[in-house]
């Protein structure tokens, strides 16, 4: 099967799931106890008046199959109304946040393959040597030093100590060299962990992968052995790095709640945990929805890239 | 001189159970052009002394020992960019398994490019010819296309005409094929060794011919090693050994070969089985499965020496024809009793010309 038709298959398959997230997304404000509109309104006493109309706004009156139904075709045009909280546009609110995310979700994630795939590669092939060991320690270390720890420390020793770094975001766009340099504290706090993760992967994977016949068949054409590694390996070994990473690209844009706190990042992190403690559940469906759509593309992200990696997953 | 030297040639493998010579102290010779079989039991080193070779041992593999001269030069000397020098463009290698030995994730013909650009100034293009090229002189119908297909789109024959292609890639001066034909259907291992055949005729190839299978030696090789315990117990030509076999290991492995119009009802074996190389078998390696062993088989071990005269390995020619048995130095009492019965074959149909056990033996009967 040629790559175009695979990815085709993948994306076929990718769009029930999509349409599951969105009818769970949908039912948990009709799941929560007590009237919708409660939820809506954020558990606050309103007028009579008031409830027919947010009934009218979200179709109520109808059945459920219709609402879902008039929902999704919302959703689809990215309208998710207006938050009973802020009374802003959710979708405004979250596409104002969502940039925010995206790029110190993404930095992270390329801090974390810069970092990862070269030490798991140098551990790999240096096996049981002191690079070995000591990426071995500083993994560890790496998994073990909690988040919103490394963020706290970072942002006392170089922004408070040393004060090379502000401690709050300055006031400029998001792409700018002012901007680029606050976020170096965060990429590194929120990257470290995957970072750690990778290296361990890598490193595993390239030394089964290293052991494999068709090594020996590459060192016996007479290639240099940076070849035989970088070119005949390490495509080999990849293979299941790529499905860790695909879920942490996913994660890192997901679940910077605590180190967006911590450095007061305007992301979709610090939007989500102030929309729950404020009720405001049509900001949370947005987000909630944003979740699972972006793990689902994850996913399908890390099929295609399988494919393109090794060509007998293109059945 | 000869093109390969192999002086002495020690291996050892570090394991958990201890130290394991898995080559212990080989010599061999092979000429340009001429095809020499290795044969032996899984397990007997032959593997293990042709990865030697090349220095492809991998840890916890070790050549302790020996001297390994390609064209005068010694291998275990090179540097690594010498060594690579030579990987693949005079000494080059074919593996048993091809499936596994191709890399699942570059299509075949760029596997087979990749070995010339490695040692010729070649553009892409060239490189791409020369494989397409090589495809089709192994046998492979509409090279063009094949060659971007990959190796799980090949069928194992295909796979191991690729691998061989790989290896001729630039015209080695010795190829070392390791088990070519194990593991392949039987009409296809006929296949591949008639190319084999056809590469040895035509080319000025040597080839080193690993394998356990007799068949494919008397097919294909001009002389023969037989190799047991890390140690060679047999030298000689390939008829030599077929028709008069000195050592009683190779008398073994001849009876053992199953035959059309053949009354026995059982398969001839050698009882036992290859002693572990962490603490072999004190004199004569084999003399606990042979039938002719006496008391001083356990006590010496006997030296390759040119079986007609006794002398030396070191001062035989390379044609002589060469046993590691006490027979050959005259400290057997009872002698070696077998006898070599040659089947006419327009009387037999399909034989053989094997060595066959004596029916009126009166000792160590093996079948």
């Amino acid at each position: 099967m040629s790559l175009g038709r695979y990815v085709l298959t993948r994306i076929s398959v990718a769009v029930p799931v999509l349409l599951g997230v969105t009818a769970l997304t949908f039912s948990f404000i009709h799941a929560l106890p007590g009237d919708p509109i409660d939820a809506l309104v954020g558990f606050r006493s309103v007028s009579p008046a008031t409830e027919a109309s947010i009934r009218a706004e979200y179709h109520l009156d109808r059945p459920l199959w219709e609402q879902y139904l008039l929902w999704l075709r919302n959703v689809l045009v990215l309208e998710f109304g207006e938050s009973p909280v802020t009374g802003r546009n959710v979708a405004a609110t979250v596409g104002r946040r969502l940039p925010a995310t995206l790029a110190l979700g993404g930095a992270a994630w390329l801090l974390a393959l810069a970092i990862g795939v070269p030490t798991g590669i140098v551990a790999a092939v240096r096996r049981g040597g002191p690079a070995d060991e000591l990426s071995r320690l500083a993994a560890l270390a790496g998994i073990a030093t909690p988040n919103f720890w490394l963020g706290l420390v970072l942002l006392l020793v170089f922004g408070v100590r040393l004060g090379w770094v502000r401690v709050i975001p300055p006031d400029a766009p998001l792409a700018s060299p002012a901007m680029a340099k606050f976020m170096l504290l965060p990429t590194i706090t929120l990257g470290t962990a995957s970072a750690a993760v990778v290296t361990r992967l890598l490193r595993s994977s390239m030394i089964a992968e290293l052991d494999a016949a068709y090594v020996r068949t590459a060192r016996a054409k007479g290639l240099r052995e940076r070849t035989v590694i970088l070119k005949h390996v390490l495509r080999n070994a990849l293979l299941p790095v790529v499905t860790i990473t695909g879920l942490q690209l996913a994660f890192l844009i997901d679940g910077a709640v605590v180190v967006e706190r911590i450095f007061s990042w305007p992301g979709m992190g610090r939007l989500l945990v102030r929309s729950i403690l404020q009720r405001d559940y049509p900001v949370i469906q947005a987000g909630v929805l944003l979740v699972g759509v972006s793990i689902v593309l994850a996913n399908l992200l890390v099929d295609i890239v399988y494919a393109v990696l090794d060509p007998r997953i293109r059945y | 001189m000869a093109l390969l030297e192999v002086d002495d040639l020690v291996v050892q493998f570090y394991t958990d159970d201890g130290v394991v010579r898995a080559v212990d102290g080989i010599s061999y010779e092979i000429r340009a052009g001429e095809t020499v079989g290795l044969v032996g039991e899984s397990g007997a080193g032959k593997s293990v002394a042709s990865l030697a070779l090349l220095r492809l041992l991998r840890d916890p593999g070790e050549i302790v020992r020996g001297e390994i001269r390609f064209d005068g030069r010694d291998l275990r000397e090179c540097s690594a960019a010498d060594l690579r020098e030579i990987r693949g463009n005079d000494i080059a290698m074919v593996f048993q398994d091809a499936d596994a030995a191709l890399n699942p994730v570059y299509t075949v013909g760029e596997q087979i490019a990749e070995a010339i650009r490695a040692h010729e100034a070649v553009t892409d293009r060239e490189a791409r010819e020369r494989a397409i090229d090589l495809l089709e002189r192994v046998g492979i119908a509409d090279a063009t296309a094949r060659y971007s297909d990959y190796p799980h789109e090949f069928s194992g024959g295909m796979q191991q005409r690729a691998v061989i292609a790989m290896a001729l890639s630039c015209d080695p001066a010795l190829l070392i094929c390791d088990e070519p034909t194990t593991g392949l259907d039987v009409t296809v291992q006929a296949g591949i060794l008639e190319l084999l055949a056809d590469l040895a005729r035509e080319s000025e190839t040597a080839i080193q011919l690993v394998t356990h299978d007799l068949g494919v030696v008397a097919e294909l090789c001009d002389r023969v090693l037989v190799q047991y315990a890390g140690e060679i117990v047999e030298r000689a030509s390939v008829g030599d050994l077929f028709y008069d076999p000195k050592h009683p290991y190779t008398a073994g492995l001849l009876a053992s070969i199953p035959r059309l119009g053949d009354d026995r009802n059982r398969l001839a074996t050698i009882p036992g089985t290859m002693p572990s190389l962490v603490d072999p078998p004190t004199g004569c390696r084999f003399h606990p499965r042979c039938p002719f062993a006496e008391d001083a088989c356990a006590r010496r071990n006997p030296s390759l020496v040119e079986a007609a005269s006794g002398t030396s390995a070191v001062d035989a020619g390379l044609d002589a024809h060469l046993a590691a048995c006490l027979e050959y130095t005259g400290d057997l009492e009872d002698g070696l009793d077998y006898e070599v019965r040659i089947r006419d074959e327009s009387e037999e149909g399909a034989a053989d010309p094997c060595g066959e056990r004596n029916p009126e033996s009166r000792r160590g009967e093996t079948r």
